[in-house]
């Protein structure tokens, strides 16, 4: 067994709120990058694995346990990293060439040898001829290779990339991750380790000897597994499309725990949901699900669903997750079923349809369902959004809830549920279109 | 070369022997049109100081204020009382103080008003630069951290860049803002300051046509200049550090930026003094953050000298506030009730002055924005026109006024329009350019007209821009009261109700507890009316009127 490059022990993100709740965003995790090893870390979006990347590179303090470098606790001076952002993060008044030596003037090395080291990596990665551009005249494509050049100029011991290549195209990502694979796989880069944080299923599978998927809500170590599927990987192969299909199971069965088709593998238990969670998903995402659904017969494989919608998992999941929720479909095995509910929103028109998606909501949503009955316990029918910011903030931290209130608020307008006051914050309680003849009545106020 | 070295370093020594020698109360301005240019470089000397000071202190502030933990809780909400109090009702306080800290020396007086300069142009950059710093994208951020940069590289490389055209631009306006305070301390009473404000009085006062209008022209070049050789090669230059994923179309473009680019001697500087010196300062810095220590004693150190620091400040403040209190109650009740007549009376002139300037730049201003055709002709001209200062018109129209036989009843309310009708005419011209070509097409293809459109479409579509202009003008006219409402002219002052015109009169009386009664509760009025109106029509723009991509 050779010795980690890092190591993680038990490192936890959690967030005091000011009335001593404790908000848990990422769950006691031990992990180790060891030499030799591309390693994706998967999870769904806002489940923290950006968080997590952060605390192994010492940019972000773990709230507690630690985080070790060749055994010793991480400084802020550790000399061995480097990350390549989603956003490329350039200096866009910087030229390529300044931005690349950019990291060797912060350790005083001189002009000459800056220089030197800066069109080495640039040759390197294929951008020679373009050292005095700026990043503005350059594709998205070429502006991430600048952000590898800036990476490997510094030679770190292990290469971090945070979503590097979800802000490109498919085609420019596609040949990125082939080159970056290439350089690894034939020794060009004096790197050690690889660690990838990604939500694309397969290039998590494309690239990766380990992947590592998350859970979310707190985040927590779902599998973690290796790929032993030999290069270059074919992504039509029967034991790839497996490892795919295996890793949505994964994702979509929160509280499942699944061993992994041949490989060894570790899958932990997750830990006890506490409120209920509703997936970020639009009703509008919704209703096409069930469309698309309908038509090929009520039933399709995770996989294919994804690939025919030319949908990321961070995209599909949720709005699965949703219909799921609402009792609109099930889950089996990697595949999708509609269920007679869902069936019925299907081919129901506009007005049928927001009444059928009223009832599912009131019947399977908590934080509507808290919603409906306060503002008919209510004289005034109407209540201060305020008033839910307070119960979700108990249980989520500060971004999620700003995103469950945002869907629920969402739900429950299509779902004519309650009517939202933007001016005075407050929600009121909605007369529902399938009771058109409801009277006009002024109230009294005594 | 040689005879610029020459002119350089006589300037410097007439300055000198003016600044340092003895003070005298009243300065003889000169009418020949000889004279025009040395005043022109007072001036603009007075200027570039404050400027300099400004933005130093603008930086340092930022600075302070984005990463000391717990100074952004006070120094923010400060900055906005700071920005919102009228500069020139201190004018007349701060002079008599300056002038009476540096006794029998022109010095006091001259840093009176570059005090004044720097405290009507210091906030809106600092809080420029603070926004910057905050708005700097995280992942920015990380990779400098990750990348170790130093303080110096942070600095040099991310933070300034990134702030820099938000300063440019507020510097163009602290600049703009400042000749008008300028103006003013050069017109004021009691203590003349040679310069363009104090020639332009002056010849006001003689009533000599020939030398106004030069005055004027004087003063609109030296802004046209600076224009050119200045702010537009800024601007261009600021271009690359434009936050843009791509290149635009039709970036602005300099002929003297292009010139300096191009010419060798620059080049030559560069390459010989600048490099080096970066080269030196990368090597010092990385050296500095390789030695240094993280040690929680030194810490604990700056912690306990920034408690004493505030400490000491928070003393000064409280007893600074018994004292006035103290003067506040010796005041008489005919004095209060002269102050709340005089406040209830500004507060009339200016609010309707702010009408009349949105009654008539309403409709001009979205005629212009509505014809590409027309704005190209209007615009340039508007801008010139806005240019020129609004005090150092001041003289002029009192002239004008007089001769027509007008009060300064009137009077003040033409000279309050004067400073403010730009603001709002350049935010509705702007907001009506603003305002997306389908939603002008799709409220003809429904027919909607006449009075319609503008309760419909122009209306809330400007509203935005409109009250931006309305908050600066606002702040405009409130300072401008103090010189408008009252003016020595030709031996004679001329006054009318209102509380500029007291504390005005004040210092000519030597009044000090009114003078400091009347400022403060000129200050006081001015900021609650921005908290209580302003910011709240502010926040209704920003949330129901803002047109979103």
């Amino acid at each position: 067994m050779t010795e980690p490059i890092i190591r993680a022990q038990a490192v936890e993100k959690f967030y005091l709120k000011p009335d001593g709740n404790r908000i848990e965003v990422i769950a006691p995790v031990d992990l180790d990058v060891e030499p030799g090893k591309i390693i994706t870390l998967l999870g769904p979006s806002g489940s923290g694995k950006s968080t997590l990347l952060r605390m192994l590179t010492g940019l972000s303090r773990p709230s507690s346990g630690e985080v070790l470098w060749h055994g010793q606790p991480i400084t802020s001076q550790n000399p061995g990293v480097a990350i390549v952002f989603q956003s490329f993060a350039l200096f866009p008044w910087l030229t390529v060439l300044d931005n690349v030596e950019a990291p060797l003037e912060a350790r005083g090395i001189g002009a000459l040898e800056r220089h030197k080291r800066a069109l080495r990596i640039l040759d390197t990665v294929g951008l020679d001829g373009f050292e005095s551009a700026y990043p503005k005249e350059l594709s998205g494509g070429m502006k991430q290779r600048v952000g590898f050049a800036r990476a490997l100029v510094v030679e770190p011991e292990v290469l971090f990339m945070d979503e590097p290549f979800s802000a490109l195209d498919v085609l420019t990502a596609e040949s990125l991750r082939n080159e970056l694979l290439e350089l690894w796989l034939n020794k060009k880069m004096p790197t050690k380790a690889i660690f990838i944080v990604t939500h694309n299923i397969e290039e998590a599978v494309l690239l990766a000897d380990r992947v590592i998927v998350l859970g979310r809500n707190p985040a927590r170590i779902r599998a973690d597994f290796h790929v032993e599927l030999s290069r270059p990987r074919d992504r039509k192969s029967a034991r790839f499309v497996e490892l795919v299909d295996y890793i949505y199971k994964i994702m979509t069965q929160p509280d499942l725990a699944l061993a992994a088709p041949g490989a060894a593998a570790s899958v932990q238990k997750p830990a006890r949901q506490k409120y209920q969670m509703i997936p970020h998903a639009r009703v509008g995402g919704i209703a096409g699900l069930l469309e698309l659904l309908q038509d090929r017969g009520g039933k399709e494989d995770l996989y294919r669903l994804a690939e025919n919608l030319v949908m990321d998992a961070e995209d599909l999941l949720p709005i699965i997750e949703a219909s799921v929720l609402l009792g609109f479909a099930t889950l089996k095995e990697g595949d999708v079923e509609i269920t007679p509910d869902g069936t019925r929103f299907a081919e129901a028109d506009i007005l049928s349809r927001k009444t059928l998606f009223r009832q599912a909501a009131l019947k399977h949503i908590v934080i509507l369902q808290q919603i409906d009955s306060i503002l008919h316990a209510k004289t005034d029918h109407s209540i201060s959004e305020e008033f839910f910011y307070d119960i979700l903030d108990e249980h989520f931290s500060q971004d999620e809830v700003e995103r469950q209130f945002e869907t629920a608020m969402n739900w429950g307008r299509y779902a004519e549920i309650f009517d939202s006051d933007r001016e005075s914050h407050r929600l009121i309680l909605a007369e529902p279109v399938s009771e058109p003849h409801v009277p006009n009545i002024t109230p009294v106020q005594s | 070369m040689f005879s610029g070295g020459l002119a350089l370093f006589y300037g410097v020594v007439e300055v000198g022997r003016n600044w340092l020698g003895p003070f005298t109360p009243h300065v003889e301005i000169s009418p020949k049109l000889s004279a025009l240019p040395a005043y022109a470089g007072y001036s603009l000397l007075r200027i570039a100081i404050a400027y300099v000071f400004s933005l130093i202190f603008a930086i340092g502030y930022g600075y302070i204020a984005a990463y000391r933990p717990g100074a952004e809780r006070f120094m923010i909400p400060l900055l906005d009382v700071l920005q919102s109090i009228p500069v020139l009702s201190f004018l007349p306080g701060v002079m008599l103080a300056m002038a009476a800290l540096f006794p029998g020396r022109q010095l006091g007086v001259e840093m009176g008003a570059v005090l004044l300069i720097f405290t009507g142009q210091v906030w809106n950059m600092a809080f420029s630069f603070y926004a910057s710093l905050k708005s700097i994208p995280r992942e920015m951020r990380e990779a400098a951290s990750i990348y170790r940069f130093n303080w110096w590289q942070r600095f040099v490389q991310i933070e300034l860049p990134f702030a820099t055209i938000g300063l440019v631009w507020n510097s163009m306006m602290s600049v703009a803002g400042a000749w008008f305070f300028l103006m003013a301390c050069e017109q004021f009473s009691d203590f003349k300051l040679p310069g363009l404000g104090s020639y332009l009085q002056t010849a006001a006062d003689n009533g000599d046509t020939r030398s106004i209008v030069m005055g004027i022209l004087t003063m609109v070049a030296v802004i046209v200049l600076i224009d050119q050789f200045v702010w537009r090669p800024v601007i261009a230059w600021a271009e690359k550090f434009k936050m843009e994923q791509v290149e635009s179309a039709n970036a602005p473009t300099s002929w003297v930026l292009e010139f300096l680019q191009r010419s060798r001697g620059v080049a030559m500087f560069r390459k010989r003094a600048i490099r080096p010196l970066r080269e030196q300062m990368i090597h010092y810095f990385a050296r500095q953050n390789e030695t240094r220590v993280q040690s929680t004693d030194e810490s604990k150190g700056t912690l306990w000298i920034w408690r004493i620091v505030g400490g000491a400040a928070l003393i000064a403040i409280g007893y600074a506030m018994v004292r006035v209190l103290m003067i506040l109650v010796g005041l008489q009740a005919s004095e209060f009730r002269e102050l709340g007549w005089g406040l209830l009376a500004t507060f009339l002139r200016v609010n309707f002055t702010l009408l009349l300037g949105a009654l008539w730049t309403i409709p001009v201003g979205v005629a212009i924005g509505f014809n590409p055709r027309l704005a190209r002709i209007a615009q340039p001209l508007a801008q010139i026109a806005a240019s020129v200062p609004a005090t150092a018109l001041f003289p002029v129209v009192l002239l004008v006024l007089i001769r027509l036989g007008g009060g300064l009843g009137v009077g003040s309310i033409v000279l309050l329009l004067l400073g403010t009708q730009w603001y709002i005419l350049f935010n509705v011209i702007a907001g009506a350019m603003a305002i997306p070509t389908d939603l002008k097409e799709a409220a003809s293809v429904f027919g909607i007209g006449g009075w319609d459109r503008w309760r419909k479409l122009i209306l809330p579509g400007i509203f935005p821009f409109l009250v931006t202009g309305m908050v600066t003008a606002s702040g405009g006219a409130w300072n401008a009261s103090i010189v408008a409402e009252y003016f020595h002219f030709k031996g004679q002052t001329y006054s009318t109700v209102g509380v500029g015109a007291m504390i005005s009169a004040a210092t000519d009386a030597k009044n000090f507890n009114l003078l400091l009664a009347s400022t403060i509760a000129l200050a006081a009025v001015v900021v609650t009316t921005n908290r209580l109106v302003w910011r709240r029509l502010y926040r209704l723009a920003e949330t129901r009127y803002k047109l979103e991509g």
